[in-house]
């Protein structure tokens, strides 16, 4: 029995080594991951700001915001009206107007299409706008009406309204 | 062991198509090893594993890297800065080089003290001394990439050793460059040599152990083992063994890591390569030191560059230079005096090689070199026509000259 | 053979310090040692002391030297929040560009921005010093042997000029310096700066701060690299421990055997 008890004594020991070693090489480790998360300087350019001043009503920009396109289009009363009354029913991603937009006459969007990642078209003048006058994906065709929310295609959500605020009538910053 | 060789049909459905298990169990497990190794039988696992951590800490630092003149020095910086455990994983590396080197010298004086190197482990040694060159010109190329001051100059200094062969030097060290001076070509080249070269390094490590375990680890008493009596299975013995001289060195390393990160490196590194300015005083690292001084100490170029390189390459012949039949310096009372006086030679040269080219410093050097070469030249052919070795005992498990204690122990349970 | 063991390591700790030793040697003016708050294995940077250098660095070096690897938002090492650099950076005015015309521009600073530097280039930099180049300092003191105390040493170590020794004109006479013979006029002198703190700016108070303040330019990871390392090595001196145990009593059968 007294001999057991030593046995058992020695193999918690042994054990606990092993475990101790186990968790040293462990926490080794997450240095080697975390070095793959953003650095500190990559963090400190998450948010960007963008004078909404020269433009004019019915035009669009891109602007550049963590390494995507952000597409923001100063949008025509036509288009405000065809994007508020649109009934929720017909929406594959059912959302309101309002609650995608701060200022109803700016929609700020994230330009990458909630398919595959690919960047629609609709942002200059030429480009196809899809059949809901919004944005149009040349992947795999989705298209995307005023309020960039997905209408037809593959595309399973709306595109991504990022995070941004409103400086002042005319700054806003996204991130 | 055997219970464990194993109820469980997955490993062994794999293992019999693929014997993996079974070379592991043999080669890790019971792969019989001498009883009597000392803790200088650590540093052959410990170099293995300090080899593995400067893979891993090169890989993920390459991620961050950026190999190219104008980037380089600000990339580094910006792994000290911004990256994530970016420091942390630099000072891993950087010191890693310096601990790399102190855990195989302290192996390859083993070798030479308890005659590592002496018939059947000829290739072995020499497999051991391939991979010493090959760490030297992976660690010389990653000290080049954080294009600091002492980077660029230490590249300039040592390509052009190259410009001393007759003919073709000049050309040698044009292509060494890819350009006429060190500039960015090199840095790309250093760069990806220094990527690939450590996996040349696994590559002659794995042979290194293929060729070890043909006939086992020496020990300290230099004779072969006999028979079961003589021998342990690795594991757990030497297993526990290696994990606990881990465990101390990893200790230290990491005091160096933590509090000391500079100690072994330069300051001038911290200054940003300048082609038009050479450092006031300007120094390999500390590992290179005892070659440098070889190198100083011949008045000749081209004679410096050769007996510099001849330091490494005589190594390569020492199992035919060293004719005594008798491995350990335990029972070679001359061997062992002048392999001390070997040790403090390479001190010395250590020391000579931080020191200006000038003065005392000079002949010095010149002596200490003259006393390298004569020491394997000369000497080990010559010993064992005057040594008087001392009586070999009959097996590891019982030696014939053992301690007084041994045998008062013997003698106390005989009366009882 | 293992009695010698601990003689053994010794030798080589012993063996290295050695080597380091006679590196150090080869830099041969001694610097008189200063009290840091950040040297020993517990140090960490006088955060308040650092902030007064930055002011430092700002009022009187910034003029000349420039810190090109750190940006504003690193300053929140030394304690400023993210509200604080916002102004500060601000205040600082950034060359940006090229704008939609192409054409460069000028906006206020953003703490993302990296410090602005006082010279477009090298050149410019020296051209504007009478040939010297006045060296970045965002690592000046790990690029320099014993940096922190050869700052203080050098800061301080303005003289006047022996009769028998010859001061070229834009030279300046240094104990401290490498030649005795530095491009850089006296940089601090009492209340060269009004400490926002209150804190009276004699010439000592200042060189102190100031250098206070690059050492942690240099090192800015040092208090997270020390906490941490107390947090390893203990851990590693413990696992040394078990190890140490466990093999004793594996091998214990063995050893009783021999």
């Amino acid at each position: 029995m007294a001999k057991k008890e030593n046995n058992n004594r020695r193999d918690f020991l042994v054990i606990s080594t092993y475990a101790f070693g186990a968790v040293g090489a462990g926490s080794f480790v997450w240095p080697l991951i975390d070095q793959m998360n953003p650095a500190a300087d990559t963090l400190a350019l998450a948010s960007t700001e963008v004078d909404l001043e020269p433009l004019e009503e019915g035009q669009a920009i891109t602007v550049k915001w963590r390494g995507k396109p952000v597409f923001i289009r100063h949008r025509t009363k036509e288009e405000i009206m065809s994007a508020k009354k649109e009934n929720l029913d017909n929406l594959k991603d059912p959302q309101k107007d309002e609650d995608r937009v701060l200022n109803e006459k700016y929609i700020v969007l994230v330009g990458v299409c909630t398919h595959l990642g690919c960047v629609p078209l609709g942002q200059k003048t030429g480009d196809v706008k899809g059949e809901y006058g919004g944005w149009f994906c040349p992947c795999h065709g989705s298209h995307y009406d005023h309020s960039g929310r997905i209408r037809k295609g593959p595309a399973p959500v709306n595109l991504e309204v990022p995070n941004y605020k409103f400086l002042s009538d005319k700054l806003i910053r996204i991130g | 062991m055997s219970k464990n060789k194993s109820k469980n049909s997955v490993v062994e459905w794999i293992d019999y198509r693929l014997p993996i298990f079974t070379f592991l169990n043999h080669e890790l497990n019971e792969y019989p090893t001498p009883k009597n190794l000392n803790y200088f039988w650590n540093f052959g696992s410990l170099a293995g594993i300090t080899l593995v951590v400067m893979i891993i800490t090169g890989i993920v630092l390459s991620m961050n890297y950026t190999a190219h003149v104008d980037y380089a020095f600000d990339s580094v910086e910006r792994i000290m800065r911004d990256v994530n455990h970016g420091w942390l994983l630099r000072y891993i590396h950087m010191n890693g080089a310096s601990f790399f080197f102190i855990v195989v010298y302290i192996h390859i004086f083993r070798g030479l003290y308890y005659g590592s190197y002496k018939a059947p482990r000829e290739i072995l040694w020499i497999l051991g001394v391939l991979i010493l060159l090959l760490m030297m010109a992976t660690a010389f190329m990653g000290y080049v990439l954080p294009w600091g001051q002492m980077s660029f100059w230490g590249a300039t200094v040592i390509t052009n050793l190259f410009s001393a062969v007759p003919l073709v030097g000049e050309s040698i060290v044009t292509w060494l460059w890819g350009g006429f001076s060190v500039d960015n070509p090199t840095l790309n080249r250093f760069f990806s040599l220094h990527y690939l070269l450590p996996f040349l390094i696994v590559g002659l490590v794995i042979l290194h152990l293929v060729a070890l375990h043909r006939f086992g680890s020496n020990n300290p008493i230099g004779i072969d083992a006999k028979g079961k009596q003589d021998t342990i299975p690795f594991h757990p013995y030497y297993t526990i063994k290696d994990l606990f001289g881990l465990s101390v060195f990893a200790t230290i390393f990491a005091a160096a890591v933590f509090f000391f990160p500079n100690f072994m490196g330069h300051p001038d590194n911290y200054i940003p390569a300048n082609a038009m300015q050479t450092p006031a005083h300007i120094v390999p690292e500390w590992y290179f030191l005892p070659f440098y001084a070889i190198l100083r100490a011949i008045p000749d170029k081209l004679g410096g560059v050769l007996f510099m390189f001849g330091a490494i390459a005589v190594l390569f012949i020492l199992p035919w230079l060293d004719k005594s039949p008798i491995r350990s310096s335990q029972f070679r009372p001359i061997y062992k005096l002048f392999f001390w006086i070997l040790v403090f030679d390479c001190i010395l040269l250590g020391y000579l090689g931080a020191k200006p080219a000038e003065g005392i410093y000079v002949l010095l050097s010149r002596v200490a070199t003259g006393y390298y070469f004569f020491h394997f030249i000369i000497l080990l052919p010559l010993l064992p026509n005057i040594e008087k070795t001392r009586p070999l005992p009959i097996s590891i498990s019982k030696p014939i000259l053992s301690s007084s204690s041994f045998s008062t122990a013997a003698a106390v349970r005989e009366k009882k | 053979m293992y009695k010698n063991l601990t003689f053994k390591i010794y030798f080589f700790i012993i063996f290295l310090c050695f080597y380091k030793t006679s590196l150090a040697a080869s830099t041969n003016i001694e610097y008189p040692s200063q009290d840091w708050s950040f040297s020993g294995i517990f140090g960490t940077f006088d955060k308040a002391s650092a902030q007064r250098g930055f002011q430092v660095y700002r009022e009187v070096c910034s003029g000349c030297h420039g810190m090109r690897l750190l940006s504003y938002r690193h300053l929140s090492g030394l304690g400023y929040n993210n509200e604080e650099l916002k102004a500060l950076s601000a205040q600082f005015e950034i060359t940006d560009g090229p704008n939609d015309n192409g054409e460069p521009f000028v906006r206020p600073g953003r703490p993302s921005d990296t410090f602005v530097s006082p010279y477009p280039n090298e050149q410019a930099a020296r051209a504007a010093n009478g040939g010297a180049y006045p060296p970045d300092l965002s690592l000046i003191v790990k690029a320099r042997a014993d940096g922190a105390n050869y700052l203080h040493a050098l800061l301080s170590g303005y003289k006047d000029a022996p009769k028998d020794f010859n001061v070229p004109e834009g030279m300046y006479y240094n104990t401290y310096y490498p030649g005795k013979l530095i491009g850089m006029p006296q940089p601090i002198y009492e209340d060269g700066v009004e400490y926002a703190d209150g804190t009276k700016a004699t010439e000592l108070q200042m060189s102190k701060d100031v250098t206070t303040f690059l050492a942690w330019a240099s090192e800015p990871e040092m208090e997270n690299r020390k906490r941490l390392g107390v947090t390893v090595i203990s851990f590693l001196i413990v696992f040394s421990i078990l190890a140490y145990f466990s093999m004793k009593q594996i091998w214990a059968p063995i050893k009783k055997k021999v």
